[in-house]
């Protein structure tokens, strides 16, 4: 995996490998609020079954995901665990930030213990509106996902260096 | 655990209860294990520190606050049909709920009345998001016990009740559709029958479960004289709802103290007990509700009367002064309002009677001395909402 690490990847080497990590993410779920309610409807019910699309979404850790689903409000006090979390995770890592509450603070942007958007802790991908969004709204989120990890280049993203947090 | 009856060993037990505050100091025997704030055995963010002795718990205690939105504060600057968007997220699964003893609460204060067809529809919906609830419930439960099959089927089946509030409110999930005085539409073309269809599904989806789970072997090894709570334990600790029914205590507010504004008296229906109160009796207890609950939407469905769905009220709400509490039987148990208005277009003060809170602050009693596996379905069993602990 020498090549890979240091960015250099023939193009149709890279195309493949960007083709099978598309149809291939573990994603975790991290429910947080109302927001987990229709994640759940999106991955684990049988109506909008997320798996048709290359998503796999029952890792036991965040040790083992491509993705985490920030799916609801994230208050201050919850803020540590979600960095922790986000550490935890291999590289390359995505994030998508379901709902307005993880969006921007959402209903409560007044509120003195919500954190106004969980882009201020760690790095998102893909941001899904609503309040909460439909389960089809999420799994155009995944999709918009995707077509970014077809069209990765990997010398870009990695750097050599760790994306560093804070 | 035994039932306890005389005043010196409650105190004992009070003393002990006291004693499960955990003491993070490093003790050499036993062992701290920390569960949450994300576990997948837990909905949401609420983070148990146990204390373990080999594989039984000597003392858990609950840290909630991780989901805390401060409900309370925000609500003190809107006004009342912009709380009414908001509160509807307290207990996300059944957000119809939610929103009915707040606007009870202002009704009472205005004085208005909902006419008749806003109150039988109110009643139908309430009793939907009932079922959307707890029949979430039932597979979630399944799933933390590890029978992955029922979370499928409740997904599955609970689709049919949010269909039908979805065409009715316009919300899958939050519907803020309850209005001062009435509701926000009346209902559209075809919506009872479907309802009906929906409510069928939906019964044939609870005999299925009485098969799959209720009737598992293993389920039942897994919940039978787990977690018990004596009846009296249960009522000093504040629990609500089918937590406290399934301790054999028969006490419904939809039928002791239904507020005016819900019809509930217009159904025929029975509050189900059970005398158990371990976790397989709340299980069993939650699904008979679900069953009543979709039999009352099919009485209501029939008896739906003509004429409007709002009464008049002012354009622009102001409450008079005064204070009001309105509580309801939710889906978790009892929800209540408590409004202090001054007079002005937003409340001055609301206190928010969630049952969650109630019926979490019993884990360390009910916790001591059962199992780490034990510890997934006594929280399970007692099935909170995280929005609804810490609002
Ligand atoms: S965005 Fe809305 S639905 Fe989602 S967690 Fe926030 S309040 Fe709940």
């Amino acid at each position: 995996m020498g090549l890979v690490e240091s960015g250099r990847v023939p193009k149709p080497l890279s195309k493949l490998l960007n083709l099978s990590r598309k149809y291939s993410i573990w994603a975790y779920q991290w429910g947080l609020a109302c927001c987990a309610i229709e994640m759940g409807a999106a991955f684990a019910s049988p109506r909008y079954d997320v798996m048709r699309l290359g998503v796999i979404p029952f890792p036991a850790s965040p040790r083992q995901a491509d993705l985490v689903v920030i799916a609801g409000t994230v208050t201050d006090k919850l803020a540590p665990a979600v960095v922790r979390l986000y550490e935890q995770m291999p590289d390359p890592k995505y994030v998508i930030s379901m709902g307005s509450c993880a969006n921007c603070g959402g209903p409560y942007w007044d509120s003195y213990s919500v954190t106004k958007g969980v882009d201020q802790l760690i790095p998102v991908d893909v941001y899904v509106p609503g309040c909460p969004p439909r389960p089809e709204a999420l799994l155009e989120g995944i999709l918009l996902l995707q077509e970014r990890i077809a069209h990765e280049d990997m010398a870009e993203r990695w750097k050599g260096e760790p994306i560093v947090v804070n | 655990m035994t039932a306890v009856s005389d005043p010196s060993q409650l105190s004992d037990l009070v003393a002990e209860a006291t004693d499960t505050r955990v003491n993070l100091d490093f003790e050499s025997e036993g062992m701290t294990l920390n569960m949450g704030p994300q576990h997948p055995a837990t909905h949401g963010t609420l983070r148990i520190v146990a204390k373990l002795d080999g594989e039984q718990v000597i003392s858990a205690e609950p840290i909630c606050g991780y989901m805390h939105r401060g409900y309370e504060k925000i609500v003190e600057v809107r006004s009342y049909p912009q709380i009414n968007a908001l509160i509807n997220r307290i207990d996300w699964l059944g957000s119809f709920a939610n929103e009915v003893p707040f606007i009870l609460a202002a009704e009472k204060l205005m004085g208005v009345e909902a006419p008749p067809r806003a109150q039988w529809i109110r009643t139908i919906l309430f009793e939907m998001s009932r079922v959307a609830n707890i029949s979430l419930f039932l597979g979630d439960f399944g799933l933390q016990l590890g029978g992955m099959t029922a979370g499928f089927y409740a997904f599955r089946d609970r689709e049919h009740v949010l269909n039908m509030i979805e065409s009715a409110t316009g919300g899958r999930f939050h519907p803020n559709f309850d209005r001062i005085g009435g509701l926000k539409d009346d209902l559209p073309k075809g919506w009872i029958a479907d309802s009906h269809v929906a409510m069928d599904k939906l019964l044939a989806f609870c005999d299925e479960m009485e098969d799959l789970l209720v009737g598992n072997e293993i389920f039942q090894s897994r919940t039978r004289g787990i977690g018990v709570i004596p009846a009296d334990i249960a009522l000093n600790y504040g629990l609500s709802g089918a937590n406290l029914r399934a301790s054999g205590v028969d006490w419904d507010l939809r039928r002791d103290g239904c507020p005016p504004g819900l019809v509930y008296d217009q159904a025929d229906w029975k509050v189900w007990t059970h005398p158990d109160g371990d976790c397989f009796a709340r299980t069993w207890v939650r699904l008979q509700e679900t069953r009543e609950a979709a039999k009352i939407v099919k009485q209501l469905l029939d008896t739906i009367p003509a004429g409007p769905v709002m009464a008049k009220v002012p354009r622009i709400i102001k409450v008079p002064e005064g204070e009001a509490y309105v509580a309801t039987e939710n889906p978790l148990g009892e929800m209540g309002y408590y409004i202090v208005s001054k007079g002005e277009l937003v409340p001055f003060r609301v206190k928010i009677r969630s049952a969650s809170f109630n019926n979490i602050s019993i884990v360390p009693w009910v916790a001591r001395g059962a199992y780490v596996p034990d510890l997934i379905s006594i929280l399970g069993s007692l099935y909170f909402i995280l929005g609804d602990i810490d609002r």
